[in-house]
């Protein structure tokens, strides 16, 4: 019985192995540097794509610094708070699940998965709830858009000439079209990073992955991070800009 | 390739790098309250490196991996770093010569 056991193992084994190297790569190492170097290439391309966001913001906020301090103090500072603590712990829930699929812990593996989407749907409900504040106090870039009251008199008291106040005042709420859209695409980035996070788990729960998937959901985290980095610097940009009242 | 073991980092560390990132959270709220002047922005940024530091080294494991690795995501920051500058530099250097068509 056990010699039959053994000759099944050794037949099985190398089938397996062949099955986790794809035939272009030296071995498994290569393989899953490989595809770690991969998602970089991608990330850098994301680097660059919310940079240009952030070249934008960079531009009209040093024409009007003013009426960016203003907008700035219309978000919601501590759903913003609350928002990047959330975050911040989904990124630990994704290394520690990174952690668990590199000790060969499928289980473990999967909770902490299902537990990093969790934190990522409760990223997206506040950020609707700000969402919604906003677009109530008439702050949602277009035709509703109105700046407030006192905000218009503080834009005009530093305007030294009409055509001054006019672009303040189109640069407020340049800040909100630019507070939108930044945030409306990472907010993107986060239903792909949940939907792309729920299905590795299912995978996982299936045990669809050869060797424990520990590049899959490595690289998945890699894009998982990138993701809370880009709103690490978002908080401070948007949220932040001067809370001292000092002016 | 470099390293032939997986760098597997305790939850011990993981974990102190996520209290060193709520600290920072907290500091940079708390920086935004402060009466610093025109530091907000260099002080809030600062923080914000840290922060994105630490989540690459650590979280994102780029301090245990390949060195081509490395490169990449350093030159990734490099290429973002050339946008932001040069686009600034040409925004205001712009009226500095009275050229027509500027």
């Amino acid at each position: 019985m056990s010699s039959l056991s053994t000759t099944l193992e050794e037949a099985v084994a190398p089938a397996r192995t062949e099955t986790l190297l794809s035939p272009h790569f030296d071995d498994v190492e290569q393989q899953s540097n490989a595809s770690i170097l991969g998602m970089w290439f991608f990330l850098s391309t994301e680097i660059m794509f919310f940079s240009g966001l952030i070249a934008a913001y960079t531009i009209y906020r040093s024409l009007s610094p003013e009426a960016f301090r203003l907008g700035s103090q219309h978000m919601h500072v501590w759903l913003g708070f609350f928002n990047t603590l959330v975050l911040l712990t989904s990124s630990l829930t994704m290394a520690l699940g990174v952690r668990q699929s590199q000790l060969g812990r499928r289980d473990g593996t999967v909770w902490y998965l299902v537990a990093t989407a969790v934190l990522g749907a409760a990223f997206l409900g506040v950020k609707a709830i700000e969402y919604s504040m906003e677009i109530e106090h008439h702050l949602f870039p277009g035709v509703n858009f109105q700046v407030p009251a006192e905000d218009a008199e503080a834009l005009a008291a530093i305007s030294e000439t009409p055509e001054a106040l006019q672009q303040n005042l189109g640069h407020f709420q340049m800040m909100f079209v630019l507070y939108f859209f930044i945030t409306g695409v990472h907010a993107f980035h986060m239903i792909i990073g949940i939907v792309a996070v729920l299905v590795m788990a299912a995978l996982m729960k299936r045990n669809w992955f050869s060797g424990n998937g520990t590049t899959q959901i490595e690289v998945l985290g890699l894009y998982w991070h990138f993701v809370d980095i880009v709103w690490v610097f978002l908080y401070p940009l948007l949220y932040l800009i001067d809370l001292s009242g000092g002016h | 390739m470099a390293n032939t073991e997986i760098h597997i980092i305790s939850v011990r560390t993981y974990l102190i790098v996520y209290v060193a990132l709520m600290v920072l959270l907290v500091a940079t709220v708390g920086a935004s309250m402060l009466p610093l002047g025109g530091l907000h922005l260099p002080v809030a940024m600062t923080i914000a490196v840290i922060k994105a530091v630490m989540i690459l080294l650590i979280f994102m494991h780029v301090y245990y991996s390949t060195a081509l690795t490395k490169i990449v995501s350093v030159a990734a920051l490099l290429w973002a770093a050339l946008l932001i500058l040069i686009l600034v530099a040409d925004y205001f250097s712009r009226g500095w010569l009275d050229i027509p068509g500027k």
